[in-house]
C-alpha cells in the first residue's frame, strides 16, 4: 500500500506533472530578472517585457512552468488570461518604490479576488533589498495588508535578485506549500 | 497516431472534423491543457490554418481567445510546434486584438544568439504584430537580421521590412544601409549551421543557388526605400548594373530591368544610357534576363528600328530553342510587338513559320497570329487554311486570340474579306463558350461596319447563327443589328423570315428583341413589306409575355401614324446617355417622398447622337484591341508631351464617366447655379509629382460664360493639418489685346486634416461674345494654406500655424478644351463637305518619333483620330486624320502630314477645314 502511494506521489511531483507559477507585479519590480536568476543563475540585462516570458525550471525535483508577465499598465489587464491552473503566484514588489506601493496593493487585491486563483498560494518578494532605503518585509507586508488574509497560504520574503539573496528561501517555502497542498 | 490525425485533416471542408466551432473548442481545450502535448497541438494548429486559409473567419473575440490560448504554447520548446505557432499567429494577427502580448516571446526567439530553426518564422511574425508605436523597439533586431549571414534569416527580415513600410516608412528607411549591403553580399547556405541533427532549415545542397532570394528581396526593398528619390534610384541602377557580376540572382536582375523600364518611361533623359544597359543584358547568361531585356526594349515607347533590332535578333534565336518555355516566351513577346510594328518582326517570318506545326498548340497559335500580322496579302490564304486545320485542338482562350487577329486582318486587307468571312462563319458553327462566340460575332459586326462589301454575306451568316444560338445575349445583339442594318439592304424581306422565326421559337427576352427588330422593317417605303410586317406584329399580340405584347402593340400603333413620328420612336437619331440616365434615376429614387411628388424629368439627361455613340464604341474597341502596353505608353506619352508631368493612365472612356460625376458634384454647389450647365469637363491633370507632400490634380470645367478650375488637394502628411487652403490661380493671356479671364470667387477648403483629400474651386468669368468664344489662357497656380503640426502627445493640432505657399504646375486652357473628339465613318466625305481651309507648317525638334508626334497632336487638339491613323506604320512619313466637334456642335477636320528625320526631328504640316474660319485657324494654331 505504502509502495503504491509512493509511486503515485513520485509521479505527481517528480514526473511529468508541471506546476504553473505566475510572476506578477508592477513594471520595473524585477520580475524578469528574478525569473532568469532562478533559471540560469545569472543576472541578465532586461528590457521592459511587452507580453510575457515563459521558462521551465526544475527545483528540488519539481518541474515548474514559470510565467513572467509584463507589469506595464497596458499589459496588466491580460494577466487574467493566464490565471487558469495556477499553483502559485509570486508577487514581486519594488521595496524602494514607496510611491507606488499602494498601486501594488490594489493590483494584488484585484488579482486575488479572481476565482481562478482561489486555490493558489501566494509568495511576495520584497525585492531590491540591496538598495538603500528599501522597505523591510514587515513594512511591505503591512502596506499590502497581507496580515488579514485568510483562506490562503502566503508568505513574504525580502530578497535581492541582483545579489541572489532570499530567492531560495522563498522557493523553499513554495515547494513545501505545494507539496502539502498536492497531498 | 499523428498519421491517423493527418488523414482526418484530409477529409477536408464539410467533414465533421473540420467544423469551425468544433475546431475552436478543441483548440481552446488542447492549448490550455497541462502538460502540453505537442503532436496533438500541431494537428489542431494545422486544422486552424486550414480553416483560416480556406476563408473561415473567426469573430474578433473568438480570434482573441484563440490567440491567448496559443500563447500558452510558448512554454513548450518543441521546434515543429513553435513553427506552427508562428504560422497561426501570423494569420490571427489580422483578426485578433492585443497580439502585442507575444512581443517579448518572439523577440527572444529572434535575437542574434538564438540559432534556432524557427528564427525566420519568428521574424516574419514579429512584423505582423508590431505597430507604429512599438516599431522602434525592434529596429536593431531587424537590422542585425538583415545582415545575418544566413540567407533565410536575411530574407525573412527583408520581407518583414517590406510589410513594415506601411506601418512606418520613416523607421524602415533607416535600414537602407543594411539592405544595400545585403544586395551586394554573397550569402551561401551553410551546410549544417542550424539545428544540426534536428534537420537544419530543410534546404540541403540541392536547394536554390546561393543567395538567389536574398538579393531579390533586398533589391525589392531598396527600390521601395528609394522610389521617392529619382536620383538615388538612378544611382542604384547604375551601380548595380555596372558592377556587372554583383547581382548573381537572375530574378534580381529581372527586377532591376523592370526598374530600368520604369525609369526610362518617366525620365527621357535617362533613355540613352539605360538603353545600353538593356542591350548588355540581352547577352546575359540567363534566359529570363534575356527575355526581360528584350521585352523591355520592345515595350519602350518610340524605340527606333536600330534599337529594337538586337532584341528581335535575340528572340529570333530563342524561336528555335529546344525548350518549349523559351519558344513560347519568345513568340509571345514577338506577337505583342507585331501588333504595333509588324514591319520589324518581318525578319523572323521564316522561323515563325516553322513554329506553325509546333507540337505545343499555344506556341503554334501565337505563331500563326503573329504571321497574320506580319504577313502580306498573298500569304493570308495559306495561313487561313492552316488555322482551320487546328482550330479544334486549341482552347477557347487561344481561339479568341486567333479571331482577334483575323478581325484586324480583315480591316487591313478588305479584299480578303470573303475567305475570312467564311472562316469566321465556320468557327461560329464550332463548339465554343460564350466569350469565344462573342469574339467571333464582334468580328463580324466590325466587318459589317467597316467593310461594306461584306455586309450582305455577314448578315446572312449571322441569321444562320441565330437559328441555333444558345446564348441569349448574342441573339439579342444580332437581332438588334438586323433591325439596324436589314431595312437598308437590297432585299430586306429575307431577314424578316429569320427574325420572325425567333418570335416563334425563342425565350421571352429574344422574342422581345425580335419584335423591336421587326418593327423597324415597317419603316421601309414599300406597302407590301409594311403590310406583312403588320400581320406578323399582330400575331405577336397573342404572346404570353407582357413585354413582347407591349412592344408589338406599340409598334403597330406607331405604324398607323405618320412615318416621321414612327421613325422618331422606332429608329431614333439620338439616345439618352445611359450613365447619366442611371445617375439621375438613382438621385430621383433616393430623393425621398418630396422628389417623388414630381415626375422624373427626362430632359435633364443629356442625349447622345448616333455619331457620338459610334465614337464611344470605336474608342472602346481600339482600347480593347490594342495591347495593354500600346495604350498605356501612348497615354503617358501624350501627357508627358504636353505637360511634362508624371503619366496618367486613365483611359479616355473612363474620362467620360468622370465628366458625369463632376457634373453631379458641381450641381450640388449653389454658387455655380447661375452659370448654367457644364458644357465640358476636362480629364484630371496632375499638377504635382504623385509622391510629394501635397498631391494636387486640376480639372477644367467650361460653362457658357464661365470657367471653373477644380483643384483636388491631397494632404499626404501624417502629422500636419492644413487650414484655409486655397489656390491663387492667375491667368496669363496669350497677348494683351484679348479680353481677360476675371476671377469671380474661390471656394476654399476650411480645414484639411492629415492624409485626406479636399476640393477647391476657383471660378472665372470667360471673355464673352462671339469673337472671344475660343480664347484660351495659361493659369499659373499657387497653393496657399496655414500649416499646423499635430502634437504627438495630444493628437491635437497646435494653436499657432504658419502660412505657407506651394507652387504647382500651370493649367492651360487651349484648343483642346473647345473641341470634343467625335467619330465619323468617312473622313474624305467630311473633308469635301467643309469649306474654310487653313494650313500651317511646324517643325518639332524636341520630338523623337512619329508616334510620339501623333499622340502629342491628338492630345493637344483633343480630336478623334480616324481610320487607324494614330499609329504610324512607317518611321519616316505619316498622315494623321482627325475629326472633332466644337462645343457648339460645329464640325472640324484636320489632316496632318508629318515627316521624321533623325537630324531635324518631326516636321509637320497641318491643314484644317471647318464650318467657321476661326475654328479652322484655332486648330491650326493649336499645335504651337
Amino acid at each position: 500500500m505504502g509502495q503504491v502511494l509512493g509511486r503515485v506521489l513520485s509521479k505527481l511531483w517528480g514526473g511529468d506533472k508541471e506546476i504553473r507559477i505566475l510572476i506578477l507585479g508592477l513594471d520595473g519590480a524585477g520580475k524578469t530578472t528574478i525569473l532568469y536568476r532562478l533559471q540560469i543563475g545569472e543576472v541578465i540585462t532586461t528590457v521592459p517585457t511587452i507580453g510575457f516570458n515563459v521558462e521551465t525550471l526544475t527545483y528540488k525535483n519539481l518541474k515548474f512552468n514559470v510565467w513572467d508577465l509584463g507589469g506595464q499598465t497596458s499589459i496588466r489587464p491580460y494577466w487574467r488570461c493566464y490565471y487558469a491552473n495556477t499553483a502559485a503566484v509570486i508577487f514581486v514588489v519594488d521595496a524602494t518604490d514607496r510611491d507606488r506601493i499602494n498601486t501594488s496593493k490594489e493590483e494584488l487585491k484585484e488579482m486575488l479576488s479572481e476565482e481562478e486563483l482561489a486555490d493558489s498560494a501566494l509568495l511576495v518578494f520584497a525585492n531590491k533589498q540591496d538598495q538603500p532605503g528599501a522597505m523591510t518585509a514587515p513594512e511591505v507586508s503591512q502596506a499590502l495588508e497581507l496580515v488579514g488574509m485568510k483562506d490562503r497560504s502566503w508568505s513574504i520574503v525580502a530578497c535581492s535578485a541582483i545579489k541572489g539573496e532570499g530567492l531560495t528561501e522563498g522557493l523553499d517555502w513554495l515547494v513545501e506549500v505545494i507539496k502539502e497542498e498536492q497531498l | 497516431m499523428s498519421y491517423k490525425k493527418n488523414e482526418d485533416l484530409d477529409s477536408g471542408p464539410g467533414g465533421a472534423v473540420m467544423d469551425k466551432m468544433t475546431v475552436f473548442q478543441d483548440c481552446i481545450a488542447g492549448f490550455n491543457a497541462s502538460p502540453i502535448q505537442p503532436r496533438k497541438c500541431r494537428v489542431l494548429l494545422t486544422k486552424l490554418t486550414y480553416l483560416l486559409s480556406t476563408g473561415d473567419i473567426f469573430a474578433r473575440d473568438e480570434s482573441t481567445r484563440l490567440f491567448f490560448s496559443i500563447t500558452k504554447l510558448f512554454q513548450h520548446k518543441d521546434i515543429a510546434l513553435r513553427q506552427m505557432v508562428y504560422l497561426v499567429i501570423k494569420e490571427l494577427a489580422r483578426s485578433a486584438d492585443d497580439v502585442i502580448m507575444v512581443t517579448s516571446s518572439i523577440m527572444k526567439d529572434t535575437t542574434v544568439g538564438s540559432d534556432v530553426v524557427y528564427r525566420p518564422n519568428a521574424i516574419r511574425t514579429l512584423a505582423r504584430i508590431i505597430d507604429a508605436s512599438t516599431i522602434q523597439a525592434i529596429e536593431r533586431l531587424i537590422k542585425t537580421a538583415i545582415v545575418d549571414k544566413h540567407p533565410v534569416v536575411s530574407s525573412a527580415a527583408l520581407i518583414s521590412s517590406y510589410h513594415l513600410l506601411p506601418v512606418s516608412r520613416e523607421v524602415v528607411r533607416r535600414w537602407t544601409n543594411e539592405t544595400q549591403d545585403t544586395v551586394l553580399a554573397q550569402k551561401i547556405f551553410p551546410q549544417a549551421a542550424y539545428g544540426g541533427a534536428s534537420g537544419g532549415l530543410g534546404i540541403g545542397p540541392a536547394g536554390p543557388a546561393p543567395s538567389v532570394m536574398t538579393q531579390y528581396h533586398a533589391l525589392g526593398l531598396l527600390y521601395q526605400l528609394r522610389s521617392h528619390d529619382r536620383m538615388a534610384l538612378i544611382k542604384m541602377i547604375q551601380q548595380l548594373a555596372n558592377a556587372g557580376s554583383a547581382l548573381k540572382s537572375p530574378a534580381a536582375v529581372v527586377m532591376l530591368i523592370r526598374f530600368v523600364a520604369r525609369t526610362i518611361d518617366e525620365d527621357r533623359n535617362m533613355r540613352r544610357p539605360l538603353y545600353s544597359l538593356l542591350e548588355g543584358w540581352l547577352k546575359h547568361k540567363s534566359d529570363m534576363v534575356n527575355f526581360e531585356a528584350a521585352k523591355t526594349i520592345l515595350e519602350m515607347r518610340d524605340a527606333t528600328d536600330a534599337e529594337v533590332s538586337p532584341a528581335i535578333n535575340v528572340l529570333q534565336l530563342f524561336l528555335s530553342s529546344p525548350r518549349f518555355v523559351s519558344r513560347f516566351s519568345a513568340i509571345r513577346i514577338l506577337n505583342r510587338f507585331a501588333m504595333i510594328r509588324p514591319q520589324n518582326v518581318n525578319v523572323c517570318n521564316i522561323d515563325i513559320e516553322a513554329l506553325i506545326n509546333d507540337p505545343n498548340r499555344s506556341i503554334a497559335t501565337y505563331a500563326i497570329t503573329t504571321l497574320l500580322k506580319t504577313g502580306n496579302e498573298a500569304s493570308v490564304d495559306r495561313l487561313m487554311k492552316q488555322i482551320t486545320g487546328f482550330m479544334n485542338d486549341i482552347s477557347d482562350e487561344f481561339k479568341i486570340i486567333v479571331v482577334d487577329a483575323i478581325r484586324s486582318l480583315c480591316l487591313k486587307f478588305p479584299s480578303k474579306q470573303a475567305s475570312m468571312l467564311s472562316f469566321l462563319s465556320g468557327v461560329l458553327r464550332d463548339e465554343g463558350g460564350y466569350e469565344f462566340k462573342r469574339a467571333v460575332v464582334e468580328a463580324m459586326f466590325d466587318l459589317i461596319k467597316f467593310v461594306p462589301d461584306s455586309k450582305e454575306d455577314a448578315l446572312a451568316y449571322l441569321c444562320e447563327f441565330i437559328e441555333d444560338c444558345e446564348f441569349t445575349k448574342l441573339a439579342v445583339r444580332i437581332l438588334h443589328l438586323l433591325g439596324e442594318e436589314g431595312p437598308s439592304t437590297a432585299h430586306p424581306t429575307k431577314y424578316i423570315r429569320y427574325i420572325y422565326n425567333r418570335v416563334v421559337l425563342e425565350n421571352a427576352i429574344v422574342r422581345a428583341a425580335a419584335v423591336t427588330a421587326l418593327s423597324k422593317f415597317s419603316l421601309i417605303d414599300d406597302a407590301s413589306v409594311e403590310e406583312s410586317v403588320k400581320v406578323l406584329l399582330t400575331r405577336c399580340l397573342d404572346d404570353p409575355d407582357d413585354e413582347v405584347r407591349d412592344r408589338a402593340a406599340m409598334a403597330l400603333r406607331l405604324s398607323a401614324t405618320e412615318k416621321t413620328l414612327a421613325k422618331e420612336y422606332l429608329a431614333p437619331e439620338s439616345v439618352p446617355s445611359l450613365v447619366a440616365l442611371e445617375q439621375q434615376l438613382i438621385l430621383y429614387v433616393t430623393g425621398g417622398p418630396d422628389a417623388a411628388k414630381v415626375a422624373f424629368d427626362i430632359s435633364s439627361v443629356p442625349f447622345i447622337s448616333k455619331d457620338q455613340a459610334d465614337a464611344d464604341q470605336f474608342r472602346a474597341k481600339t482600347m480593347a484591341t490594342l495591347p495593354i502596353l500600346g495604350v498605356s505608353s501612348m497615354e503617358s506619352g501624350s501627357v508627358a508631351g504636353s505637360g511634362g508631368v508624371s503619366p496618367s493612365k486613365t483611359p479616355a472612356s473612363v474620362g467620360e464617366d468622370f465628366a458625369q460625376k463632376y457634373a453631379a458634384a458641381l450641381a450640388k454647389i449653389p454658387e455655380f447655379h447661375p452659370f448654367g450647365a457644364v458644357i465640358r469637363s476636362s480629364r484630371p491633370v496632375p499638377l504635382t509629382e504623385s509622391e510629394t507632400e501635397y498631391v494636387i490634380t486640376g480639372i477644367k470645367h467650361l460653362y457658357n460664360d464661365h470657367l471653373v478650375l477644380q483643384f483636388d488637394v491631397q494632404n499626404t502628411l501624417p502629422d500636419t493639418v492644413l487650414e484655409d487652403v486655397s489656390v491663387i490661380a492667375s491667368p496669363n493671356m496669350a497677348d494683351d489685346e484679348t479680353e481677360p479671364f476675371v476671377e469671380e470667387f474661390i471656394i476654399a477648403i476650411p480645414r484639411l486634416v492629415q492624409e485626406s483629400t479636399g476640393t477647391i474651386y476657383v471660378a472665372f468669368s470667360r471673355p464673352c461674345g462671339e469673337e472671344n468664344a475660343y480664347t484660351g489662357a495659361v493659369f499659373s497656380n499657387t497653393l496657399r494654406f496655414t500649416s499646423k503640426e499635430i502634437d504627438p502627445t495630444t493628437s491635437e493640432p497646435e494653436e499657432e500655424g504658419y502660412e505657407d505657399e506651394y507652387q504647382v504646375e500651370d493649367i492651360e486652357v487651349g484648343v483642346g478644351d473647345f473641341l470634343v473628339p467625335t467619330y465619323v465613318g468617312n473622313f474624305q466625305h467630311m473633308w469635301d463637305q467643309l469649306s474654310f481651309e487653313t494650313s500651317e507648317t511646324y517643325s518639332l525638334s524636341g520630338i523623337g518619333s512619329l508616334s510620339e508626334a501623333c499622340s502629342s497632336v491628338i492630345e493637344s487638339l483633343s480630336m478623334q483620330p480616324l481610320e487607324g491613323s494614330e499609329t504610324p506604320l512607317q518611321s519616316a512619313t505619316h498622315v494623321l486624320k482627325l475629326f472633332a466637334r466644337t462645343l457648339q456642335g460645329g464640325k472640324v477636320v484636320a489632316l496632318v502630314r508629318m515627316a521624321y528625320s533623325a537630324k531635324t526631328g518631326v516636321t509637320l504640316k497641318i491643314s484644317s477645314r471647318a464650318e467657321d474660319e476661326r475654328v479652322a485657324k484655332m486648330v491650326v494654331g493649336g499645335i504651337a
